[in-house]
């Protein structure tokens, strides 16, 4: 599935919360149609990294590189799919249909490229589709169970066909039978839509039939290189020995 | 009925607060939903020094309540971010020393009286030509600037670091939130005056979200409540000898319960 062309690179990228340092010296890359799980025990850095590749946080030192530019002048949004830590902690009482959550990251101007109704109306459908949650498009969204939410905010990101999706923690709080269909679901999106992904987690096991590369974090990157090598790697042991990982298998 | 609608003071009155009540619909929507709905309660005490510092200086009031109320939001924004203070703190902050600065400049100005009483519980049926027309003004730029913006500050308000990582600019939306709320506080003062405006923030905006099942919907349900609030509002106002601004109040409060009872009566 790695077609080989660098989508993410990061250069000895440190970043610290005041005096305490969070990340350091990291350095890896994701190739187009990589299935990357960032790993690690809380309070890693897992968070931090992606919220650094995303430029929502700005490295003390280091260079980051999105799609062949500096993450600072990077300005092609819509290639970037993001559903964040605790997506599903959103207000039961927003008013908001699925539709119209799906709808919001059709943003005017620079952000993408302008769509008339009837294009959006179709490319909301389709993305509704992709996450066999076209059943509960008038629905309110704090109607949902957490499960349909997440699949709702997959839909979101995915709705201007990006090449990058990133995912955080993304079935935290739901049950195993619902997380098995949604790793299916972006195994689907990685192999058929060539969607390449960067998924946080800290749990090993519910991943390890769909990521094709492994970056491994405690503060600094212990390891990086393909699912198969991680499992046999020293990093695996002592992280599931020492309780840092979980490995839920269905 | 007819002869009633056909004075000129109830024709403005009408036509500032129809655009006035859209507009703090339409906005007190967003606020509400971002939790921030005290914000207008706030800034209206804010503007009472504002408007008694016009007094003071003897220039129009609306315009120094406009220029203390946007600074005062902006300052409430900083302190919230860089201060990190609690968004309530800030506000608490700002409005006790907004009133204590209206009273102190009211005494040492002498005018303490009728002309700062208006504003404080407002006076929507001695409302001037000029009134209305920049009541209506500024809320025609408060409405356009708010469904121009309507789907960057939906995905703001719903998920403030999706949007950020979508490339919405955040910063510059909470700016234009604060500068609409300033505007808006100070037309609706006006309208039902500083003590009350927050209530047409709040009131329709609560009252489309009991209803609404999307976004459009709870825009158009908080504006029609605030538009009939106006509306039955003054009427009731002028026939029952009551005042105008404590009458929009209570019925945007009226309405605001039967929502509540439609809700109840949908739900299992």
């Amino acid at each position: 599935m790695n077609d080989g062309n660098e989508l993410i690179r990061l250069e000895k990228v440190s970043f610290r919360y005041g005096p305490i340092p969070v990340l350091e010296e990291v350095s890896f890359s994701v190739a187009q149609g990589d299935f990357v799980a960032i790993l690690g025990p809380n309070g890693s850095g897992k968070t931090t990294l992606v919220k650094l590749i995303l430029g929502l946080l700005r490295p003390a030192e280091g260079r980051l590189i999105l799609m062949g530019k500096p993450v600072e002048q990077f300005a092609a949004w819509s290639e970037i799919g993001y559903v964040p830590q605790k997506a599903t902690s959103i207000d039961p009482l927003f008013p908001a249909s699925t539709r119209e959550v799906v709808a919001m990251a059709f943003l005017p101007g620079r952000l993408g490229p302008a769509r008339g109704k009837r294009e959006e109306d179709r490319a909301v459908e389709l993305a509704l589709k992709q996450v066999g949650m076209t059943a509960f498009r008038n629905r309110r969204i704090g109607s949902l169970s957490g499960g349909q939410q997440q699949r709702v905010f997959i839909a979101r990101a995915i709705v201007n066909a990006p090449q990058l999706l990133f995912l955080d923690e993304p079935t935290a709080g739901v049950d195993a039978a619902t997380q098995e269909l949604f790793y299916e679901m972006l195994h689907t999106l990685n192999t058929e839509q060539r969607i390449t992904i960067i998924l946080v987690t800290h749990d090993i096991g519910i991943v390890n039939r769909h990521v094709t590369k492994v970056a491994c974090l405690n503060q600094r990157l212990v390891f990086h290189g393909s699912h198969a090598d991680f499992c046999r790697s020293e990093a695996f042991k002592t992280m599931l020995q020492s309780g840092h990982l979980v490995s839920h298998t269905h | 009925m007819e002869l009633f609608f056909s004075y000129g003071f109830f024709q403005r009155a009408l036509v500032a607060g129809l655009f006035v009540a859209v507009a703090c619909a339409v906005l007190g929507l967003f606020l509400v939903l971002r939790r921030d709905a005290m914000i207008g309660h706030g800034l209206a005490h804010v503007t009472f020094g504002g408007v008694a510092l016009g007094l003071f200086l003897n220039i129009l009031p609306l315009a120094a309540a406009l220029v203390i109320a946007v600074i005062a939001s902006l300052a409430i924004m900083r302190l919230r971010q860089k201060a990190g203070l609690h968004g309530d703190t800030a506000i608490g902050i700002f409005s006790s020393v907004g009133m204590a600065l209206g009273i102190v400049l009211a005494t040492l100005a002498g005018r303490f009286n009728a002309d700062l009483l208006s504003y404080l519980f407002g006076d929507i049926l001695a409302i001037d030509g000029l009134e209305v027309g920049l009541s209506t003004a500024l809320a025609v730029v408060v409405i356009a600037a708010v469904l121009g913006s309507y789907r960057s500050l939906m995905y703001l308000t719903f998920d403030p670091e999706a949007a950020k990582a979508s490339g919405v600019r955040t910063a510059r939306l909470d700016i234009l939130l604060a500068v609409l709320t300033s505007i808006t506080v100070v037309m609706g003062m006006k309208v039902v005056g500083i003590l009350l405006v927050a209530a047409l923030l709040v009131i329709p905006a609560g009252a489309g979200l009991l209803l609404a099942a999307n976004f459009r919907q709870a825009l158009f349900l908080s504006s029609l409540v605030a538009c009939l609030s106006v509306v039955l509002g003054l009427v009731a106002a002028f026939y029952l000898d009551l005042p105008a601004s404590a009458t929009v109040v209570i019925t945007s409060f009226l309405l605001f319960g039967g929502a509540y009872l439609l809700r109840r009566k949908r739900l299992p």
